[in-house]
Parts: C-alpha cells; structure tokens; sequence
C-alpha cells in the first residue's frame, strides 16, 4: 500500500481512538485541508526541487504507538552532556517513560493532555500557527495527525542554565516508517532556554519524517535553538520550525544537516513586536544522494526589528542543495535592518545547488541585503598551504573546517558543538586541527 | 643547489620564461631584478609549483632531484620555501595549528617525530623573536586582518619555522617601511647558514642593502640578460632598467 493510501486508511482509526476536544477539531479541519491540497508534487513552485513524489507512492508504516528501543540503543545516540530535560520522541511519538524532566523552570506534557490542562489558552493562542505560513499538504498531514505530541512550558522568569535536548529516533529495523512529530513550546517573559533537537536511526528500512515544532517566545525572552540531523541516507525529512517572537525577545536559531536522504527543513521566524531580534543560522554538509533543502521565511511585521541569516553549505559527491530564503517587510515593519547569505561550495562536478534570495518589502525605511554564492574551494588558498608541505587532501579539509567553523562558533552549547566539530572532522578525515 | 636549465614557461599560451639558466649553491644569496612583467614572479611561482603555469622546455634540478616533477607540497618537504608577495588571507584557519601542520609534515618527510606541543611552542617563542611577530598575531585566522608589513613579516616567521635549504623571497621588501624591511632582513640574515641558500626576488636595490647578495642577475622578457656582483644592483639603483633595455635591443 502507498504512504497515501495508508494515510487515508489510518486516519479515521486515529481520530476515533484520539478523541475531540481542541486538537480533534484541529485534526479535523487539518485533514480536510490535506486532502485538497494532498503531498506536493515539483508542480507546486514552493517544492520545485524537492520530490517526494515517489516517497508518496512507497510503503510506509504508520503507528500511533512505538516500540521503545533498548537501552543500548538509546545511550547510543546520548549526547555526552548535562541537560535539563531529555525528552524521547521514538518513531515520532512522545515517549514520556523514558523521558526525564524533572525541573521547576519548566512543564513538560504530552500535548493532549496538554489540551485539557491549565495551560490550554496557550495552546488556543499558539498551536497550528505554522499553518498560516505553511500552505502546503505536509503541514496540514502533521495536524491532522496530531495526537500525542510534546508540550513544553518554561516559566516566566526561569532561566533554563542546560539544555533541553530532544531526542527523535526512527526505528526502521523491521518496516519502512512514517513519522510526524508535533511540538509546541511556550516559553514565557524573561525565560531563558536551549533547546536542541537530534535526529538519529536505527535501522536500514527507510523512515520519512513529517515534524511540526512551534516555538512561542514571550517578551524579554531567550530562545537558542538547535536542529541537527544525523541519519543516514535511508531517512527522509520534511520539517517545520515555527518560531513566534511574541513580545520583544531574541531568537539563535542554528539547522545543521550532516546526513540523510531528502531533506526539507521549513524554518520560520516571526517578528510580531517591534524591536525583535532574530538570528538564523546553517549548515549543510552532504554526500552521496543526499538532497538537502533549506526553506526560511522572516516576516518583519512590527517596526525596528533585526534579523540575520547564514547558511553555509558543502556538497560533495551526488548532493543536490537548495537554499530558499524569503523576507517579508510589512508595512508597518519601518526601520527593520534584515541580512541574508548563502555561500556554498561545491566538492565535485555532480553535486548541485540552488539558492534563492526571496524579498518582499512594503515598508520604504528599511535596510535589506541578501547574497548568495556557488563555487568552488579557492585555488589560491589551497596553493598557499600546498606550498608550506600540507598535501591536498588535508589543504582541503583545512579550508572546508574553516568554511564551516563560523557557523560551529554559533553552536553555544559546547557538548553539541564537540559533536558536530567531530562528525565534520570525521567526514574530512582529520584527526585533530 | 638549484639547477635552472633554459627554462621557458606559458600561462594560457602567453610565453613568460624563455630560456632561464640559474645555478644557486649552497651558501649562496642571489638577487633577481627586473622591470614589471619581466618574469619575476613566474619563476618564483613555477619553482614553487603553481599550477597556472605550463613548464614548455627546460629542467629544474633541486638537490639532484627533477623538481617540476614534484608537487608543491613534495617540494616544500623537500626543502623549498617561497614567501608569497601576496600572502593569502584564510579566515577559520588559525595561524599557529596551521604552521604546526606544516612543520610536522616536514619532520615526517624527514623522518623525524612530529613535535609535541611542547616543543612546537618552545621553537615558536623562540622564532617569533627573530621577526618581532606577537603572539596575538598567531592567535588569528592565517593573515587575516594582518597589515601588509605583518603579512610579510609572517611570511619570514613561517620561513625561520621550516628551516628552508632555499627560501625564494617574491618583492618581500613590497609594501614594507624602513623598520619593517630592516626586522625582515634581519630575521634573513640570521637564518643564513652555508648549507641554504636565498633568492631575492625583487624590484629595488633598497633590500641589497640589508640582505647583501652575492649574484645579481637582470631579468628581461623571460630571460636573464645580465649577471654580476652586487655592484650591479647599484648600477640599475642609479641607471634604471633603460640601459640593459638598450644593451639588450643593440645584441639583437
């Protein structure tokens, strides 16, 4: 049976079994918003480089329940820190046994349970925001699925001093998967935390992820975020990260794609008060078949507000990229100052990229730049270290590890930036620089 | 030494070196001058391995070996330093792990053990005096930021630390003030022994002063058209390029 075949069959199933209430009638409407505009084809300009046609026609699983994976496995995947909360998603469901969260700066809930509680005016105010921007069906899909997903409120005041770590792991060992995690934070007034998502795999069946996270961010807040996508080439991924600056605040956002399959990250960054500050940070490091697609919307809504954006890519072997990056001004957004880049290098004669610079601007008081560039490693670069005795191989992977490193720096939390540092260092084939 | 055999070199079918005939000993300084677009810096860059360059006629032995056989990295190990005229700038690569790179890949070339970390500061803090570099120079990004006498200064700094047995300077003297020129030529003249050997590369006779050469040779569209003493340098200081211009059309 093809994935869509087993989306239509299994929705009814879930519905029933999950109940109404608020995200039932999220799921409902979410559905029918599905089943027009259905999974987007290269038709649809917004995914005109990335297919996922044929992901659509094969055979998925899709469960409303996981298996948990041994402790071997999990610890596996760890990363080697201090956190403050651990939170598991197995085969995009929330798993809040093997989570650990016990801290007083934060309430972490399994969504529906979340709907009924205390806190479900936030939900009313926050969750499915995404939609507004996302058009498309994956999003819509995600919703109308949405039933046991993860939500986390850091309170006011609290500063968060480790990282919440969200682990998501897709177990193919046995089928294909399709997996949609769905997260909402709220992270009130002068609350301040880290937060890192990680994707690995066990397995070598395929999984294709449909992840919706939004992340609302109240006045005097900080939000560090970090995505960082490490599964190997069977793993699929299509992404949203929706962040809402609410109230004046300041946003790090940083994606990092070191493998994988198709890869569509959709990051948002919306900045509804004056005087917000938004950063937007990435780096895409593939080989092989990997496509990596990297899709950014600022919105400027209110005046006075900052943002930059950086991505960087390196593509090797076979990879396709594609860089998209849209900036809204709105009219009442005077005095916004909005920077755009997108340098990629390009290792071999069949890896590809496309970029994009995307900007609408309404307001006429208004400081804008974008650039984007495609090339290849500087020859006159390497020529200076080949002439000092370092041979080609490792001139190379000296430049690339510099290329990279301004995006590493903005990795703050120092256990994921080891991580990465390794993983880039291993991929270069140098031991220590 | 080195063992230039009517060398001629092309970049993009454009003729640059037509017949160079060179000998350098072990012991030796020889300064190369010349008008712009003689074919100055060619030599440098094709000793040195730039790959712009196509070596059409002719021989280059270095130590007995052929060295336009070697690449630029082999070359370098081997015992072959040029000091850019317009050293590179690379943000992310830090300046001291990146000559700490290099030197241990020439130990190993010499089959000597890397250096630890240890040793590898010991010998910096002790070159690092010989050209007056600061240590928060070698902190940064390789060149980045650096002004162009720092730039240079860099470059000789990089020279002390590999131990050359022939350090090519390309117009080093380019850009530098007296006192920066005189740090350079001093840190050169320190690293001189009777087993390396220099070669100047160079418009002006003001770096003769310091670095006293005892071959100069004049080069003029792709070939060395004069040779002698370092009197000769003053000669060009004090008649210009015309009369070689001259001497050269009457031979013709």
């Amino acid at each position: 049976m093809s994935l869509v075949e087993t989306i239509q069959d299994k929705y009814n199933e879930l519905n029933t079994f999950a109940g109404n209430g608020l995200l039932g009638s999220m799921r409902e409407k979410a559905f029918e918003k599905y089943n027009k505009s259905g999974i987007p084809t290269s038709r649809h300009e917004e995914w005109k480089y990335t297919r996922l046609t044929s992901l659509a026609n094969k055979n998925f699983e899709l469960n409303a329940t996981a298996i948990l994976p041994s402790d071997e496995v999990l610890n596996s995947i760890r990363l080697q820190t201090e956190y403050a909360a651990e939170l598991f998603f197995i085969n995009g469901v929330f798993i809040k046994e093997i989570s650990s969260f016990q801290n007083d700066a934060m309430v972490v809930l399994p969504l529906n349970e979340a709907a009924e509680s205390e806190h479900k005016n936030y939900l009313h105010q926050h969750l499915n925001q995404s939609s507004k921007y996302m058009k498309d069906g994956m999003n819509a899909l995600n919703a109308a699925f949405t039933a046991n997903g993860l939500f986390v409120l850091i309170k006011k005041d609290k500063v968060v001093d480790k990282p919440i770590i969200i682990y998501h792991l897709t177990d193919t060992t046995d089928d294909n998967v399709f997996v949609q995690p769905r997260s909402l934070f709220v992270i009130e007034e002068n609350a301040q935390v880290q937060l890192i998502e990680l994707y690995k795999n066990n397995g070598l069946q395929e999984s294709f992820t449909n992840e919706v996270i939004e992340i609302a961010v109240h006045e005097n807040a900080k939000l560090e975020y970090y995505k960082v996508q490490d599964e190997t080439e069977n793993c699929h991924h299509v992404g949203t990260t929706h962040v809402q600056q609410v109230g004046k605040c300041f946003t790090h956002c940083v994606t990092v794609t070191l493998n994988g399959g198709t890869i569509r990250n959709n990051i948002n960054m919306i900045l509804e008060a004056p005087n917000n500050e938004g950063h937007l940070y990435g780096l895409y490091m593939v080989d092989g078949k990997t496509h990596v697609d990297n899709h950014s919307i600022v919105d400027n809504v209110m005046p006075n507000c900052f943002s930059n954006e950086l991505y960087k890519g390196i593509m090797e072997g076979n990879s396709t990229g594609v860089f998209n990056g849209k900036i809204y001004v709105r009219q009442d957004a005077q005095k916004t100052n909005a920077y755009q880049s997108n340098k990629n290098v390009l290792m071999s004669d069949t890896a590809s990229v496309n970029t994009k610079p995307q900007l609408e601007i309404y307001a006429d008081d208004v400081k804008c730049s974008h650039g984007c560039t495609v090339g290849r490693l500087d020859n006159e670069a390497l020529f200076y270290l080949r002439a000092r005795g370092i041979d080609e191989k490792q001139a190379k992977a000296l430049l690339l590890n510099a290329f990279a490193s301004d995006i590493l720096e903005q990795v703050k939390p120092e256990a994921l930036r080891t991580y990465i540092g390794k993983k880039i260092n291993e991929r270069l084939n140098i031991d220590e620089l | 030494m080195l063992s230039i055999q009517n060398l001629h070199a092309s970049i993009e079918d454009k003729k640059i070196l037509n017949g160079i005939d060179l000998q350098i000993n072990a012991g030796e300084v020889h300064a190369i001058m010349g008008p712009n677009g003689s074919g100055k810096s060619t030599l440098a860059s094709v000793l040195a391995g730039r790959n712009d360059y196509e070596v059409t006629y002719g021989s280059v032995e270095f130590d007995g070996v052929d060295l336009l056989e070697m690449s630029p990295e082999e070359r370098a190990r081997e015992g072959l330093f040029l000091a850019f005229q317009y050293p590179i700038e690379i943000p992310g690569v830090s300046t001291t792990n990146f000559i700490k790179t290099a030197v241990n890949e020439t130990r190993k070339h010499r089959g000597l053990e890397p250096l630890d970390a240890v040793a590898f500061l010991k010998l910096m803090k002790e070159r690092m005096k010989l050209v007056k570099i600061d240590q928060s120079l070698l902190s940064r990004s390789l060149n980045e930021g650096f002004s162009g006498g720092e730039k240079k200064r860099n470059e000789i700094f990089q020279m002390a630390m590999l131990e050359p047995k022939l350090a090519i300077l390309d117009e080093t003297d380019s850009g530098l003030d007296i006192d920066a020129l005189r740090i350079v030529a001093d840190g050169v003249n320190t690293l001189k022994r009777a087993d390396n050997a220099v070669l100047l590369i160079t418009h002006y006779q003001r770096l003769l002063d310091y670095i006293v050469p005892d071959f100069v040779h004049v080069l003029y569209n792709g070939r060395i058209v004069k040779s002698g003493g370092k009197e000769l340098a003053l000669e060009l200081e004090e008649r210009g390029y015309d009369f070689i211009k001259q001497e050269v059309a009457e031979e013709v």
